[in-house]
């Protein structure tokens, strides 16, 4: 079954400048774990240490974000797209303590 | 170095001052760093000193910027209150490093200042632009 993933400009230098390939995958959760076989440490780009999603990874199947279906246990099928979009985001405030002074 | 063109130029000052107390932010599409579009885009932290961009129009404007064959050229977002400098989140946050991003600042607000920044790997480093006329 193949799904078409669009891989983000960040992390195209992981897929060797490739802005889409094919991964046959049968859920979500799939095509990260066969992404990362393929290319490894850009599964780490999305998820975090307990396997989550990153907060400011967003992910699509076709037009639907996954958190509004079933995160990574979303079910694909033959000709689906999907989309990898880390978020914009930013802000004036500082991060006071998070970084060594 | 980034060409601007003036109409855009001021579109981002008076969407910035439309949004303040908030902060705006949007994105601006073109290429080899012309810019040809300006997409206006929703902060969904509606916050002073926060924002993210609405990311399902996000997803409609990289698909439209796809269509059209432009790339994402520039961020910009608005500090209502403080310089036009990256701010710590502004810096953990970078995730597009191809792209410049551009601060308005309204600390002063009847002198508006832009400035734009590549921020790659956790470094700032100051991006010429120019103002063309259009």
């Amino acid at each position: 079954m193949s799904i078409k993933v669009r891989i983000p400009t960040p992390l195209r230098s992981l897929t060797g400048g490739q802005s889409v390939v094919e991964i046959n995958g049968k859920d979500i959760g799939d095509v990260i774990a066969l992404l990362d076989k393929q290319y490894p440490g850009i599964k780490t780009r999305i998820c975090d240490e307990e396997n989550e999603i990153r907060r400011f990874v967003n992910i699509y199947v076709n037009e639907e974000d996954i958190r509004f279906k079933q995160g990574q246990a979303t079910a694909l099928k033959e000709g689906d797209e999907v989309s990898i979009i880390p978020a914009i985001a930013g802000g004036a405030q500082e991060e006071v303590g998070r970084w060594p002074a | 170095m980034l060409k601007i063109p003036k109409t855009i130029y001021d579109q981002m000052l008076a969407h910035a001052k439309a949004e303040a107390p908030l902060e705006c932010c949007g994105l601006l599409a073109g290429k080899d760093g012309a810019v040809e579009m300006i997409y206006p885009m929703t902060n969904a932290d509606h916050s002073p000193v926060r924002y993210m961009i609405d990311p399902k129009e996000q997803f409609v404007v990289f698909k439209e910027m796809r269509a059209k064959e432009n790339d994402l050229v520039a961020i910009y977002h608005s500090h209502p209150h403080t310089e036009a400098y990256p701010s710590t989140t502004d810096v953990r946050l970078a995730y597009y490093p191809d792209a410049v991003y551009i601060i308005v600042s309204l600390e002063n607000p009847n002198r508006p200042v832009m400035k734009a920044y590549r921020i790659v790997d956790n470094k700032i480093s100051p991006e010429a632009f120019e103002i063309i006329e259009s």
